[in-house]
């Protein structure tokens, strides 16, 4: 069952009337003809549909939060920032089947009453601005998008916004300040934006996946969609699958999957790459915990691990991990825990806005001590020194990307703190090239 | 390497695209267009420069520090002058496992120089960035607008060779 991805490899499905011949536009054209916006909000919030930027909050129920003073404008912002590590999908999406999220946007902003909505998308992606933005010209000239659409007295412009590279703006209010032309530091709240977000306006940001189900939503209705998934995992999700896999690429699954069949069947990932085995996958993008191998495709229960927001979390942090983004990062024997890890930090510690202190000064820290740890000069008390920064930058800071960046390196040294103390007392042999702790040792 | 002009103004094409952009905001927000614009220096010169940051903010009626506060925090601006293609290398650790530092290697060895540095000729500028976003495709590097999946050592020969005709 596919939902965003039916159509993607048809010859042309870039342009308007390729799309328009699979079905493409007709859920704008039911919604405006014979839905009212709150029967639209209606059937997002039946359908179940989370939020795919990573945090998983139902859509339906974001959209009802809106504040709607009279005479003030309101706005939906996509977020199409995707700058976690591990996650392509948005990217692929947009590439591919401009007019999905197009289509998805004229039908959301129809929901929220909105009259002016933005597409933000990551600065790298200039190619992919170019081709939403033709998009949006052909869908203006077949009466989808300006004046009065359809006839129906209703009003709308998109607009194409590029980041400037800063992983920060995926943030929602650290978007909304570089819409705004400022610097991504990101709000606090309350406010939320459904309050006060751009320009001080009631404002609702969404994922590009989120905003792309609508269509289908809309077309079958909500229930249809919720009838698809595992309890509160409704749907389908993009999985953007990397790292030592045969196939590397993104999958649409219907949630409920299990990571066994996601990892080895031929459908998706195809399996770990020739002559190797699974040694740990970051399940989420790479901000969420990464798990090893005993714990992927079963939970410490033993029982199956599946591809729902609630099976990866199973465990909590102790032996679970998060569906997140959908950034599927898959790690053979051959990868070193603590190389991984230290660039994940670095990663961290460059995007840090710099405004929290906890987030600005502890992501720097940590990368220094995984430096010092990868480079055969760490000591075994740094790896609990890590383990007391990344506490203390967990929670204290306005926004998540603290931690964002305190999860990897607590849950590496949860699962793999023998790693570490391998790099400290066999300095010589952990800093020859490719060095790896010998996982064999430990098997046998 | 390109240089700046004293005249300090944007062509009619990119002046006319400065405009359209500038009146995609609401009344009063026209601030919104300073990433867009400075997207648009960097196109014309290659790199943004403090002339380029002053016209800007006169453009749009803000404050000069306001431009450069901006600059500064967004890593795609170029604040100092660059070679005529600039190599912006994702280091990030899904590429990495795609055997994207191999890869590097070789790509600094071509071009003898190390990451930030430009070539003698003044051809190319090697950057490291962040995941950019195409994970599954890497390792990756991307030159302007365009992407560059799949990377071999090989294929990076070829993109050099290319390039440097
Ligand atoms: C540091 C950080 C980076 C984020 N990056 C993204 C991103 O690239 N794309 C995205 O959709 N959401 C991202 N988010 C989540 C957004 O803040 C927000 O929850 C999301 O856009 C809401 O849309 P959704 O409910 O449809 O997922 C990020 C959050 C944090 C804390
Ligand atoms: S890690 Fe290189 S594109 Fe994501």
């Amino acid at each position: 069952m596919k939902i965003l991805t039916q159509h993607i490899n048809e010859p042309g499905i870039e342009t308007f009337d390729v799309y328009r011949k699979h079905g493409g536009y007709t859920a704008v054209e039911k919604a405006i003809k014979s839905m009212t916006p709150d029967e639209v909000v209606e059937e997002v919030k039946k359908s179940g549909v989370r939020g795919r930027g990573g945090a998983g909050f139902p859509m339906g129920m974001k959209w009802s939060f809106l504040a709607k003073p009279e005479g003030v404008p309101r706005y939906l912002v996509c977020n199409a920032d995707e700058s976690e590590p591990g996650t392509f999908k948005d990217h692929y999406l947009m590439k591919s089947i401009p007019h999905l999220l197009i289509e998805g946007m004229i039908v959301s902003s129809y929901a929220l009453g909105a009259n002016k909505s933005f597409i933000y998308v990551r600065g790298e992606l200039l190619y992919v601005i170019a081709i939403l933005e033709k998009a949006i010209a052909e869908a203006k000239a077949k009466g989808f998008l300006g004046k009065n659409i359809l006839g129906s007295g209703y009003d709308l412009e998109l607009v194409v916004q590029p980041g400037g590279g800063a992983y920060i703006c995926g943030e929602e209010t650290a978007l909304l300040e570089s819409l705004e032309g400022k610097r991504g530091n990101p709000r606090n709240k309350p406010p939320f934006p459904a309050v006060k977000g751009l320009y001080q306006c009631p404002t609702v940001v969404n994922n590009v996946e989120s905003i792309s189900n609508t269509p289908w939503i809309i077309n079958n209705g909500g229930e249809a969609y919720a009838a698809l998934g595992v309890g509160r995992s409704t749907g389908t999700k993009l999985i953007s699958a990397s790292g030592h896999i045969r196939k590397p690429g993104v999958y649409e699954i219907v949630l409920g999957v299990p990571v066994e069949e996601f990892i080895y069947s031929d459908e998706y990932c195809g399996g770990i790459r020739d002559g190797h085995y699974l040694k740990a996958l970051v399940a989420g993008g790479s901000s969420v915990p990464i798990l090893p191998a005993n714990l992927i495709t079963t939970t410490a229960n033993n029982e199956p691990r599946l591809m729902t927001y609630e099976s990866l979390s199973d465990g909590g942090f102790a032996t679970g991990t998060m569906l997140g983004s959908g950034g599927f990062i898959v790690f053979d024997e051959t990868a070193c825990i603590v190389k991984n890890t230290l660039n994940f930090a670095h990663f961290y510690r460059h995007e840090s806005c710099g405004q929290c202190s906890p987030c600005r000064e502890g992501t720097g820290w940590m990368e220094k001590i995984l430096y010092r740890i990868e480079n055969g000069r760490g000591t075994q008390a740094d790896i609990d020194l890590l383990v007391d920064v990344s506490r203390k930058i967990e929670g204290n800071t306005i926004c998540p990307l603290g931690d964002a960046a305190a999860w990897p390196v607590a849950s590496a040294i949860r699962h793999f703190r023998h790693e570490f103390e391998w790099h400290i007392s066999h300095p010589e042999e952990a800093t020859r090239p490719g060095a790896v702790y010998p996982t064999e040792a430990v098997l046998n | 390497m390109s240089t700046q002009t004293t005249d300090i103004k944007f062509t009619p094409e990119n002046l006319e695209k400065a405009h359209e952009i500038i009146a995609r905001y609401p009344e009063g927000k026209q601030k919104s267009a300073l990433i867009p614009l400075l997207h648009l220096v960097q196109k014309q010169w290659g790199w943004v420069s403090p002339e380029a940051m002053d016209y800007v903010a006169e453009m749009l009626s803000i404050e000069s520090i306001e431009v450069y506060e901006v600059a500064t925090f967004y890593t795609m601006f170029h604040l100092e002058p660059v070679g005529k293609h600039v190599i912006e290398y994702c280091r990030t650790g899904p590429c990495c496992l795609m055997g994207g530092e191999k890869v590097y290697d070789h790509l600094k060895q071509r071009l003898g120089v190390q990451t930030g540095q430009t070539t003698p000729d003044g051809m190319f500028t090697l950057k490291e960035v962040e995941c950019l976003a195409a994970c599954g495709w890497g390792p990756v590097f991307q030159i302007r607008e365009k992407y560059y999946m799949n990377l071999t050592c090989d294929k990076v020969d070829e993109i050099i060779d290319e390039l440097s005709k």
